[in-house]
C-alpha cells in the first residue's frame, strides 16, 4: 500500500475538505432556481488535484467519517443512516468516482486542456455517480431502471456547472500550487 | 467534538459499538425481507417505542426523517404514479424504519467509541495488508482538521465578502483549498517530528 | 535526562533547493545549552534548523546528533531531538488535547501507564489540565504551542529545536511560551527574529545568505546581524 505520511496527510485533508465544503454557499441555477450543494465537487476535485489511489482514500475516509456519526453531508446530515436512505447509492459512489477521476488524470501526461479536464469529471463526476447512485435508488425502491434514469436527466444541467466550477477550481489551485 | 451523539444512560447507550452494528445490520436486513404494510407498521411503532424509551424522544425519531422529507415526498409520488398508494406507502414506511432505526445506532454512540471500535476490528484486517496505524492516523487528522478547514472557510468568505464574492463558489474555494494544502508539508513534517514511522506496522 | 553532553556537529553542509543554494559549506559543533539561531527569510536558517533532527538531509557533508549520523540513524536522531513549528495549528495531529500529548509516545511504543503519568504530568505543567478532554482547535495560539511542546517533551528528547515558535503569537503567549522555553531542562535551539527571546541564551549564530555571519554570545552577535539587515 506503501501510502507516505505526506499522502497521509493529504487524504485526510481532502477528506476534510470534502466536509468544509458542505458549509459553502448553495450553488442557484439561474434558469430554475433550484439550489445545488458544492460538496460533490470534493469527488472531483479529489480526483484532479491528488490522484486516484489519494483521491479514492480520501473520499473513502469521507464516507466512514459520515457513518460514524459525524454531520458532514451539507444540510449537517450524517451517521450510518445515510446508508439506508437516498442518497446512500451517492455517498457510495463517491470513493469510487474519485478514483475513477483521479485514474483519468493521473493516466493524462501533463496538464489536460479545459475542455479535456471536463470530460473527464464528466466521466467520474456524473458518469459513476449517476450509474452508482440512481441504480442504488432504483433496487432499493424496485423501480424500472430506464424510468430512474430518465428521472435522473433534470439534475445534469445543474452537475455541468459544478463540472464547470471544478475545471476552474482545479486550475487555480494547480497554479497557486504546482506540486502536489 | 460536534457530532450527532446524544448523552444519555439507556441501555443502548451502555452497549457496545460493535455489537449494536451487528443488531444493526441484522434488523435492518429482516425490515427489507417483510412483505407488507402492516408488518412494516409494527415495526415502525417498535422502532418509536425504543425511541421513547431510551429517552431520545420522538422529536429525536422525527429528526432523522425531516432531512430527506422532499425526498420522501418525491419518492412517495413517483412510486403512486407507478405502482400505486399501497405500494408508495410501502416503500415510505420501509426508509423511514430503517432511517430511524439507523438513527437509534448513532445518537447513542460516541463518534470516538466508534473509533475504538473500529480500530479494533482493523487488527483483524491487518493479514490482508492493511495498516491499522496508517489508517488511525488518517482518521484522525481528518477529525482534527475538519474544524480548521471550518474555520479557514469562514475566514475566506469574510475576506471575499469585503470584494462582494461571499456568494461565489469559485472565489471562496480557491483559496481555501490552496491554505489547506500548503499546510500539507509541515503537517507531515511534525508527524515524522514525533517519530511516527509509516513502514512500521 | 543528558543535555548539554548530546553534541550536534555539521561537517562541511551544503544545500539547495533547486539551482538555489541555501546553505553553504556549514561545518560547527553545538554544545551549549542555549542557542540562538537567527537571520533574515531566506538566509537559511530554518533550513538549518531542520537539519539538526534529520528532517531534511544535507545534498553535501554530513549532520551528527551524539555520534549518530542523521542520514543512517534518523530514527534515533529524532528520539534525541525533538522540533516545535511555527505554526501550532500544524503540529498538533489528534483532534482531543489528551490524544495528541499522547501520539508521540505512542510512536515510541511506551505502555499505557507510561503514557497517562507522562500526559497528566504535562498538562498540569503547562495549565492544560481542564482542557484535557477538549478539541486542540478551542485552544488559544499560546495554549496551542504549550500543547505542541508539551507533545515534544514526553518523548524526553536531550535537544529540543524551536522553529520561530512565537512568531505568531500574541504579546501575552509569546511571553507564556518564553517563559516555558527558559525552563526546560534540556538544550533549547531557537531560531527566532525575536532577539528578546533569545537575549539571556548561550550563545546566537547569525545566518546570512547560506553562510555564517556571525557566531558569539548573543549581545555581540544579534548586533551585527541587525546591522547587516539595516544594510540590506
Amino acid at each position: 500500500m506503501m501510502l507516505s505520511t505526506r499522502d497521509i496527510v493529504s487524504i485526510a485533508l481532502f477528506a476534510a475538505l470534502t466536509a468544509a465544503l458542505g458549509l459553502f454557499p448553495p450553488l442557484t441555477l439561474p434558469a430554475t432556481g433550484v439550489p445545488v450543494t458544492a460538496q460533490s465537487m470534493g469527488v472531483m476535485l479529489a480526483g484532479a488535484l491528488i490522484g486516484a489511489r489519494r483521491g479514492g482514500l480520501a473520499l473513502l475516509l469521507f464516507a466512514v467519517l459520515v457513518a460514524i456519526g459525524l454531520p458532514l453531508l451539507a444540510g449537517g446530515r450524517g451517521g450510518i443512516g445515510i446508508y439506508f436512505g437516498p442518497t446512500a447509492g451517492f455517498v457510495l459512489s463517491w470513493p469510487i468516482a474519485a478514483y475513477v477521476t483521479g485514474w483519468l488524470f493521473d493516466k493524462h501526461r501533463g496538464q489536460p486542456h479545459p475542455a479535456i479536464s471536463a470530460l473527464y469529471l464528466i466521466i467520474g463526476g456524473i458518469g459513476i455517480v449517476y450509474v452508482i447512485g440512481w441504480a442504488w435508488l432504483a433496487v432499493m425502491n424496485g423501480w424500472d431502471i430506464a424510468k430512474t434514469f430518465t428521472a435522473a436527466l433534470p439534475f445534469i444541467p445543474g452537475d455541468l456547472v459544478k463540472v464547470a466550477l471544478t475545471v476552474v477550481i482545479a486550475r487555480g489551485v494547480k497554479k497557486a500550487i504546482p506540486n502536489l | 467534538m460536534f457530532e450527532l451523539y446524544r448523552p444519555g444512560s439507556s441501555f443502548l447507550h451502555g452497549m457496545r459499538p460493535g455489537a449494536k452494528l451487528l443488531a444493526l445490520a441484522g434488523c435492518g436486513t429482516a425490515i427489507f425481507l417483510l412483505p407488507g404494510l402492516p408488518a412494516i407498521c409494527a415495526v415502525l411503532l417498535a422502532v418509536l417505542g425504543i425511541y421513547a424509551a431510551t429517552g431520545l424522544g420522538l422529536a429525536a425519531a422525527w429528526a432523522q426523517l425531516r432531512p430527506v422529507l422532499v425526498i420522501f415526498a418525491i419518492l412517495f409520488a413517483a412510486q403512486v404514479w407507478i405502482s400505486g398508494w399501497l405500494t408508495g406507502a410501502f416503500f415510505i414506511a420501509r426508509f423511514a424504519a430503517l432511517l430511524m432505526l439507523a438513527g437509534l445506532l448513532t445518537l447513542t454512540t460516541r463518534v470516538s467509541d466508534m473509533v475504538a471500535a473500529m480500530e479494533r476490528g482493523f487488527q483483524v484486517l491487518r493479514p490482508i495488508g492493511l495498516n491499522p496505524s496508517k489508517i488511525s492516523l488518517a482518521l484522525a487528522l481528518a477529525l482534527r482538521f475538519i474544524p480548521v478547514l471550518a474555520q479557514i472557510t469562514g475566514e475566506v468568505r469574510e475576506a471575499q465578502k469585503v470584494r462582494g464574492l461571499d456568494r461565489s463558489i469559485i472565489a471562496i474555494a480557491i483559496p481555501v483549498i490552496v491554505r489547506t494544502l500548503r499546510m500539507s508539508d509541515a503537517i507531515a513534517d511534525a508527524i515524522e517530528a514525533r517519530g511516527y514511522n509509516p513502514d512500521r506496522p | 535526562m543528558t543535555t548539554a553532553g548530546t553534541a550536534i556537529r555539521f561537517d562541511s553542509v551544503s544545500h539547495a533547493f533547486g539551482e538555489k543554494p541555501v546553505l553553504r559549506d556549514i561545518s560547527l559543533t553545538l554544545a551549549e545549552r542555549r542557542i540562538a539561531i537567527v537571520g533574515a527569510n531566506g538566509s537559511g536558517k530554518s533550513t538549518f534548523a531542520r537539519m539538526i533532527n534529520g528532517l531534511l538531509l544535507p545534498d553535501q557533508g554530513r549532520v551528527t546528533v551524539a555520534g549518530l549520523d542523521t542520514a543512517r540513524d534518523g530514527k534515533a536522531v529524532r528520539q534525541r531531538v525533538g522540533f516545535v513549528f511555527q505554526n501550532p495549528d500544524n503540529q498538533i495531529v489528534f483532534p482531543i488535547v489528551e490524544e495528541d500529548i499522547a501520539f508521540g509516545m505512542k510512536n515510541l511504543r511506551l505502555k499505557k501507564p507510561e503514557i497517562e503519568t507522562k500526559t497528566d504530568e504535562m498538562l498540569r505543567r503547562y495549565g492544560l489540565e481542564g482542557h484535557r478532554s477538549h478539541p486542540a482547535h478551542l485552544l488559544s495560539g499560546g495554549q496551542k504551542q504549550l500543547l505542541a511542546i508539551s507533545g515534544v517533551l514526553v518523548m524526553e528528547p536531550d535537544v529540543i529545536v524551536f522553529d520561530e515558535p512565537t512568531t505568531l503569537l500574541d504579546l501575552r503567549n509569546k511571553i507564556r511560551v518564553a517563559e516555558a522555553i527558559e525552563a526546560l531542562g534540556q538544550t533549547a535551539i531557537v531560531v527566532t527574529h525575536d532577539l528578546d527571546l533569545v537575549a539571556d541564551f548561550d550563545r546566537a549564530i547569525v545566518f546570512d545568505d547560506g553562510r555564517i555571519l556571525a557566531d558569539d554570545a548573543p549581545s555581540p552577535a544579534p548586533k551585527r546581524y541587525v546591522e547587516a539587515m539595516s544594510g540590506v
